[in-house]
């Protein structure tokens, strides 16, 4: 059964996620996006981004890589062999274009138990570093420009459930 | 490509339809390409092991590809500014061989004010749901 103790949790900015052209092609490429703004830079400037943009699932790269700082906790109980997608939903502020360095404030909103089953809630806030920036400001109000919120939850069965 | 003109829509319009197949091959590359490599969308032997009837695809990469007939009828991905799914059935893939999803996209909500547009997508496998309440909010 998930720790309940870790509801309410914020994590410090994490080290950034750098996006690149070739990954956004591969993860394009994977869920059949062939839309060009993902894949020629031409395309892309032409219709008014900046380099080529991400689609709108790709953030979960970049959000997962967050949850693993809670989920691979051994405090925080999550056997992840018993783990279940229940549901997910990205809020984007802006698109996520190559070139961005994105760090995460990762939040565990939601612990509930009921009998053997336990669901999780986090929600990742994405960030865009400002423009030079390697790593988030600790003093700094927020890390960078809101780029995307996700929200997960997961269901984890318990051992006789 | 050109977005559609929010004025010439109605709630209830389908803005798209389609057919797209998984096989084993494409869940490995959404695994390499994710970084989700959770054996249960790989090893037969482990997911059994886990409880279910064999390998199931990562309900990310039903998310992912589905959305696509939004952000296609839309003509720019960019547009999509909200998107959210429950995963209600695991999509079993069989090996050899494919498991086929049938998306159909419809208008549920338009707000003309703020410009933008809820498409409601129907996902299923052999007729069962896959996925519930999925809405995907547009920029038109």
């Amino acid at each position: 059964m998930a720790n309940a103790d870790f509801e309410g949790r914020a994590y410090p900015a994490n080290a950034p996620y750098s996006v690149g052209r070739e990954k956004i092609r591969e993860f394009a490429s994977a869920v059949g996006a062939m839309h060009p703004a993902h894949h020629d830079l031409v395309a892309a400037r032409g219709s008014g981004y900046p380099d080529l943009v991400a689609p709108p699932t790709f953030a979960v790269i970049v959000a997962q890589r967050a949850e693993s700082q809670y989920i691979s906790d051994p405090e925080a109980q999550i056997d992840f062999s018993r783990v279940v997608h229940a549901d997910e939903r990205f809020t984007h502020h802006r698109p996520i274009v190559a070139g961005d360095e994105l760090t995460t404030v990762l939040h565990v909103d939601r612990i509930v138990s009921r009998g053997p089953i336990s669901m999780v809630t986090t929600r990742c806030e994405i960030f865009a570093l400002p423009a030079g920036a390697e790593a988030p400001d600790p003093e700094a109000d927020a890390p960078g420009e809101p780029v995307a919120t996700v929200t997960s939850t997961l269901a984890i069965r318990g051992e006789d459930a | 490509m050109t977005r559609p003109d929010i004025a010439t829509l109605a709630v209830g319009d389908t803005i798209g339809k389609r057919t797209v197949a998984f096989d084993r091959a494409a869940l490995v590359r959404y695994a390499g390409a994710s970084g989700d490599f959770n054996p249960i969308h790989w090893n037969d032997k482990f997911a059994e092991s886990v409880g279910l009837p064999g390998v199931i695809a990562h309900g990310m990469l039903t998310m992912g590809t589905v959305v696509g007939v939004v952000a296609d009828w839309a003509g720019d991905p960019g547009a999509v500014v909200d998107y959210q799914t429950r995963f209600t059935k695991p999509v079993e893939v069989p090996n050899p061989g494919t498991a086929s999803i049938e998306v159909t996209g419809t208008i549920g909500v338009i707000d003309a004010e703020a410009g933008t547009v809820r498409v409601d997508l129907a996902v299923t496998v052999d007729g069962a749901k896959v996925l519930g309440r999925t809405q995907v909010l547009v920029r038109l």
